[in-house]
């Protein structure tokens, strides 16, 4: 859409029509509405579908779609009424481990003491997911209500939203958003005249991933250093400065006013069994459309991976990868699992906070675990040994299979490493961790043994193993590949067939880029590479 | 007081005790390093792992801080533990290989092999000199700085602390510092072991309660009850 085609715009309204020309279209057929497109057909955005509707500077705006309408019926029953309904609805934790909701508010509400906390964890640390910044950026007040409803059902009165520095927009929005509330007398003393007390502030996290995990949260916002503490005493228990406190994710908070205000029985009826409402994905990676996508719980990954991120031409997907840099890596042929709590964890992954990269032929399982083991034996906090120590000496044998040193057994080690520091480590962090190394492995041992054996990388892109060379019949000679090359590992004359000069080439893959005929070709084992763009 | 199930033997533990304190208090050896008696218990070394519960439930949790509790169920002792607790020392020893204290545990848990490249690196990140400057002498002068791979222990931006007395605590209760003798194999990632050999048995053959007799399956009971068992089936 541009400028000039306002005037039609106005025009074709004005007379109730449309201008078909602008109308969205995909693969020949047009869309008149946004939910006929197919990224949003199968789609059901109970949580984020009010994004575009509300101003998130405003309150107002939130208010007039029905917001805080939740509060005010929650503030009319008993704090024991709220959690039972929330257990009916069967909510349960977003942040990835799944726990009832409804049974943390019960037990947290049950401890002595008059003091208690209800934290808000915002410290989404996956790279590539950014669900719970949308949320904050796009409609704070939905989780500011959730948190109110939420501190009002354990008997909290003072809250924190622990928000990620590097969401400088999450942080201006939340702030406003719990200004404005303050100002309407939906925080601070006797809000709206029922005698309950409660209010938030925010505290802002350096980017370490590893805050995400509740003790290690906890210690930060005390000021301390961000590492976790072995359980027991549970936060519940013995949390923010040795006092109760209840802590849910974003996404959690934001369903709460939606249970409260639609029933119980409502959201109960989305979603599997144990699993229920909608879960919001952020799909990435060799997918046509990507971004924030919200579907309820028990579609299968394939319905969100094929039928809402639609496939790219030519390409056939080989994986998904769910649960961010500790989820783990589901094959193909298990597309037909439904995206629930149990059947994730069966398969090996976890639903995480719901990241989902998708992965086609072009990918290497084997660079992927090691990429994700890199991210991990950075971001694990180093208390404890095997954790720290194992993820390491994980990234060490994945290092040496994409370089051509590795073994059978080393992939043995990795096994039983993999196993031990699930087993062994302190926190969720570590329980995890191997999860991107176990599942490959698991899934896609035929790739590991391809790099060992063959010393051959079939999704060519481990360097050690590729060359680069060029097709003599398929070459015009238009020195392209030569001109661009930063090493000058291209010789040949204008008009002649080039030739890679192999002792020269860094395999960056830069004449592959830029070849207009296909003529550079990426052979590995002595075959040619399945990687084709 | 708490009734527990340790390793078989039910004991009705002090309230506030933990598992350790009550495995110690029985005699049962359960080996540990980042933990102290004078310190608050930390939880990072993985070694003083035990089993609680059963069946499906039962996980490994550290025995330094988990509190005793009301019909728990403890084994500090099964293949579980000892196979997690071989292969954090195996990581420890390939990360610090010429600490005394971490060669003579070698010996003593049976760990024969070193699969990982030895780092020789001279701290194993237990935390003991920072809690005992920080609890003991009140000082605050050295902590942690950065995460994963990255961490070290070391005085704010590196240089001398003011806040140092010298008192050398943090030497005395490090695990690294005492080195390994230098016999005639110093090259070697594992020392000679001249220790002890002791270990823990059967493990072929019987995942629970390994027994820490030293006599390599030859005392023959738990290949008994375990024959006996199968005669049943």
């Amino acid at each position: 859409m541009k400028p000039e085609d306002a005037k039609s715009i106005v025009k074709s309204t004005l007379d109730g029509g449309i201008v078909d020309d602008l109308v969205y279209k995909e693969d020949g057929n047009s869309f008149i509405h946004l939910s006929e497109i197919p990224f949003y057909r199968k789609q059901m955005r109970i949580l984020s579908g009010k994004n575009p509707l509300v101003d998130p500077v405003n309150v107002e705006d939130y208010i007039a779609l029905g917001g805080y309408k939740a509060l005010v019926r929650a503030l009319q029953k008993s704090p024991e009424e709220i959690i039972g309904e929330i257990k009916t609805s069967g909510l349960r934790g977003r942040g990835g481990a799944g726990f009832p909701t409804g049974r943390k508010w019960e037990i947290t509400r049950a401890q002595k003491g008059k003091v208690k906390y209800m934290l808000c964890n915002a410290d989404e640390g996956d790279p590539g997911a950014y669900m719970d910044r949308s949320l904050l950026e796009g409609n704070p007040h939905s989780v500011i209500e959730g948190m109110i409803i939420g501190a009002y059902a354990i008997g909290a009165g003072e809250g924190w939203v622990y928000v990620r520095n590097e969401y400088p927009l999450a942080v201006k929005h939340v702030t406003i958003a719990i200004e404005q509330a303050r100002k309407l007398g939906l925080l601070g003393e006797n809000i709206l005249g029922s005698g309950f007390n409660f209010d938030i502030k925010i505290a802002r996290g350096a980017g370490a991933f590893v805050c995400g995990e509740e003790t290690a949260l906890i210690a930060s916002v005390e000021g301390k250093r961000g590492i976790p503490r072995q359980r027991p005493p549970f936060p519940a228990a013995y949390g923010l400065f040795a006092k109760p406190t209840n802590i849910n994710n974003v996404e959690t908070l934001a369903n709460v006013p939606i249970i409260i205000e639609k029933g119980a029985d409502w959201f109960a009826h989305i979603g599997t069994e144990k699993s229920k409402g909608t879960k919001i994905f952020s799909l990435v990676g060799k997918v046509r459309n990507t971004g924030l996508v919200e579907v309820p719980m028990g579609m299968t990954v394939g319905e969100v991976v094929f039928d809402i991120g639609g496939a790219l031409d030519g390409k056939r997907m080989k994986a998904v990868q769910i649960g961010g840099p500790s989820g783990g890596c589901i094959p193909r042929e298990l597309f037909h699992l439904p995206v629930d709590y149990e059947s994730l964890t069966g398969a090996g992954v976890i639903m995480g906070s719901g990241g989902m990269i998708v992965m086609d032929e072009n990918t290497c399982m084997v660079d992927i675990a090691k990429y994700f083991t890199n991210f991990l034996q950075e971001e694990s906090c180093g208390k404890c040994s095997i954790c720290r120590e194992g993820t390491q000496r994980m990234y060490e044998i994945l290092t040496g299979v994409t370089e051509g040193r590795g073994t059978e057994e080393g992939l043995t080690l990795l096994e039983e490493l993999g196993g031990i520091i699930k087993d062994a480590s302190m926190c969720g962090l570590g329980q995890t961790a191997p999860n991107p190394v176990i599942s490959t492995l698991r899934y896609f041992r035929d790739e590991y043994t391809a790099h060992i054996k063959e010393k051959r990388c079939p999704a060519g892109v481990c360097k050690t193993f590729i060359q680069y060379m060029i097709d003599l019949e398929k070459c015009t000679g238009c020195e392209l590949c030569r001109k661009n090359c930063p090493q000058e590992a291209v010789e040949g004359e204008r008009k002649k067939p080039h030739s890679i000069m192999q002792d020269k080439c860094i395999k960056c893959g830069i004449c592959y880029d830029v070849c207009e005929f296909d003529a550079v070709v990426k052979i590995t084992g002595g075959k040619n590479a399945k990687n084709s763009n | 007081m708490p009734k527990i199930a340790i390793d078989g033997i039910d004991f009705d533990a002090p309230e506030g005790w933990t598992i350790l304190d009550t495995a110690r208090f029985l005699g049962l050896e359960i080996p540990t390093l980042c933990y102290d008696e004078g310190l608050s218990a930390w939880g990072g070394c993985r070694l003083c792992l035990v089993e609680i519960g059963t069946g499906e439930q039962s996980e490994l949790v550290t025995s330094c801080t988990y509190p005793v509790e009301e019909g728990l169920i403890v084994r500090t002792a099964t293949k579980r533990v000892i196979d997690a607790r071989k292969m954090v020392l195996e990581l420890l020893i390939a990360q610090c290989p010429a600490s005394k204290v971490l060669q003579d545990m070698a010996a003593k848990i049976g760990l024969d092999r070193v699969r990982f490249k030895p780092k020789r690196e001279d701290c194993v990140y237990c935390g003991l000199c920072v809690r005992m400057c920080e609890e003991q002498m009140m000082a605050k002068a050295i902590g942690f700085v950065n995460r994963g791979n990255k961490l070290k222990i070391t005085t704010p931006f590196d240089i001398t602390s003011e806040e140092c007395r010298r008192c050398g605590a943090c030497m005395y209760i490090c695990p690294t510092c005492t080195l390994r003798c230098e016999g005639p194999e110093a090259e070697n990632v594992l020392c000679g072991r001249c220790y002890n050999e002791l270990q823990p048995t059967c493990l072929d053959v019987y995942e629970d309660y390994a027994c820490w007799m030293g006599l390599k399956g030859n005392c023959g009971t738990c290949v008994k009850e375990e024959t006996e068992k199968k005669k049943e089936d």
